[in-house]
């Protein structure tokens, strides 16, 4: 299988700060729905920020799809949602502003969104489920139509890799199984590697083929079923 | 009014300030960097301070150092990550600190001086509009240009970052933008109340606004109104116009919050 995602011996640490990673080596092939998950310091945010190239590791190397991370030239079709994402304007960004950001890229950011651009937009909106309200103000919906209103964001990059950092923070528990059922569906349409992030597995954890616990480093990578079940809270993981 | 060409010259210089000073606020208040236009403001009076001394256009020398200014702002701001607040406190005294230190070298303390603080209609010249229409059109023709990944840096920075969207470019340009609309709106509005008028038409069109889009429609409205309307109160009121206008702008504001209590669109 073609590798999406390939760390080989990294460690990384903040500036003047102590290693938030060490010798992580990991392969995550074109197409997996890998869940990321470990406790809360553990180095989860880091190394999805090193795979996204936001970041450099202090040793080793990131690649993404065959190119240095940091250099990566297909950047359009990175789709991210933030850990906490929230519409960061004071103004009543609609639903469709919101994810007709998604098509601003790298090579496409001059002038008004033509039509394939458009056509795009109201596919990803569709998918998540928000026709009715697009032209509503993100922040007047619920936290879980926010969420999935940041999740067609992604989408509408038509991205070959889908990054989720903590997508279900502030989402009620109907919600969160909402929210993984889509994510479910919408890998299998799209045939994207989608990397989920976690502290907790929740309700993620049937539809995954490969969790990764990260604590300091890969604790254990592997099918959920093959889990110990101390770690099935991985806030309990111990190195 | 408009007999008198020096009105005429003041309602159009006027148009060019009331549209463009909110088209580049609204992506300073969105990014909540309402204050930046302030601190680009001392700068550009250090710059007018350095025509004087040099004995070149006021104008000119403005829209150059505070051009400058606004790039070190920005660079520093991106330098300091949280720290924004302490990058504009260091650009804004050391502007107006710089400003008063040449004003008094260039022994230039006088009336013209104080009319570019607070803007005078009298002193808009036929040279002045026409260097006004030029910045001041190109400006909204490079807004108009960039709206969607100005939006989108606005709406999420590091999404946009990872979608390759060259953000430190665009934040670059807004600097710049911003430090463009100073030297143009200066004759008219002054350099100590231009910023009001880049952010009190944008926080007014936020509480009736429906869209990000209608927001920035609104907010040029806004501006248009409150120019047009504070340069005729100033002209019957004999009143200094920068005041009249922005004081408008500022009944627009609570205008704008009150018709958001009675409708309840927020």
């Amino acid at each position: 299988m073609p590798l999406a995602v390939e760390l080989r011996e990294v460690d990384f640490a903040y500036e003047h700060g102590e290693p938030v990673l060490r010798d992580v080596n990991l392969a995550i092939g074109q197409g997996e729905f890998v869940a990321i998950a470990g406790p809360n310091g553990g180095g989860k945010t880091t190394l999805i920020r090193l795979v996204l190239g936001l970041e450099r590791p202090t040793r080793g190397t990131v690649h993404l799809f065959g190119e240095p991370a940091n250099r990566f030239s297909r950047r359009e079709g990175l789709g991210y949602l933030a850990q906490r994402a929230q519409v960061g304007v004071e103004a009543p960004a609609t639903v469709y502003e919101v994810v007709a950001a998604g098509r601003v890229s790298q090579r496409r950011f001059l002038g008004p969104l033509r039509a394939d651009d458009r056509r795009v937009v109201e596919q990803a909106i569709d998918r998540v489920g928000l026709s009715d309200v697009a032209r509503r103000p993100v922040d007047r919906l619920s936290g879980g139509q926010q969420q999935r209103a940041f999740i067609a964001k992604a989408l509408a990059r038509e991205p070959s890799l889908l990054v989720l950092d903590e997508p279900t923070t502030g989402v009620d528990a109907e919600s969160q199984e909402a929210l993984a059922a889509l994510l479910d569906r919408l890998q299998r349409e799209l045939r994207a590697t989608v990397l989920y992030v976690s502290h907790e597995f929740g309700a993620v954890e049937r539809y995954v083929e490969r969790v990764v616990l990260v604590r300091g480093g890969i604790v254990f990578d592997g099918r959920p079923d093959e889990l110990p079940g101390v770690w099935h809270d991985p806030s309990h993981v111990h190195v | 009014m408009f007999d008198q060409e020096f009105m005429r010259l003041a309602f159009t210089a006027g148009a060019i300030v009331g549209l463009l000073a909110p088209a580049v606020g609204f992506f300073l208040v969105q990014r909540r960097l309402s204050l930046v236009g302030d601190g680009i403001g001392h700068v550009a009076f250090a710059g007018v301070a350095a025509g004087y001394l040099l004995d070149v256009s006021p104008v000119l020398a403005a829209l150059v150092v505070s051009a400058f200014g606004a790039l070190a702002l920005e660079w520093l701001r991106a330098r300091t990550g949280g720290a924004g607040d302490q990058a504009l406190a260091l650009v804004f005294y050391v502007g107006i600190a710089s400003g008063v230190v040449i004003v008094s070298i260039a022994g230039a303390l006088n009336v013209n001086l104080f009319a570019f603080l607070f803007g005078s209609i009298l002193t808009v010249t036929r040279t002045d509009l026409a260097v006004a229409a030029g910045l001041g059109g190109a400006a909204l023709a490079l807004v108009a240009l960039l709206y969607r990944p100005l939006a989108a840096v606005s709406l999420d920075e590091e999404g946009a970052r990872v979608a390759g969207v060259p953000v430190a470019l665009l934040n670059g340009v807004v600097a710049v933008l911003a430090a463009v609309t100073i030297a143009v709106s200066m004759r008219i509005v002054g350099i100590l109340l231009i910023a009001a008028l880049m952010v009190l038409p944008v926080i007014a069109a936020t509480r009736v606004a429906w869209s990000m889009a209608s927001a920035l429609a609104i907010s040029m409205a806004i501006g248009l109104a409150s120019a047009f309307a504070g340069l005729t109160l100033s002209y019957y009121g004999d009143l200094p116009p920068g005041g009249t206008i922005v004081l408008v702008a500022a009944a627009g504001f609570l205008l704008a919050s009150g018709a958001e209590s009675i409708l309840g669109s927020r």
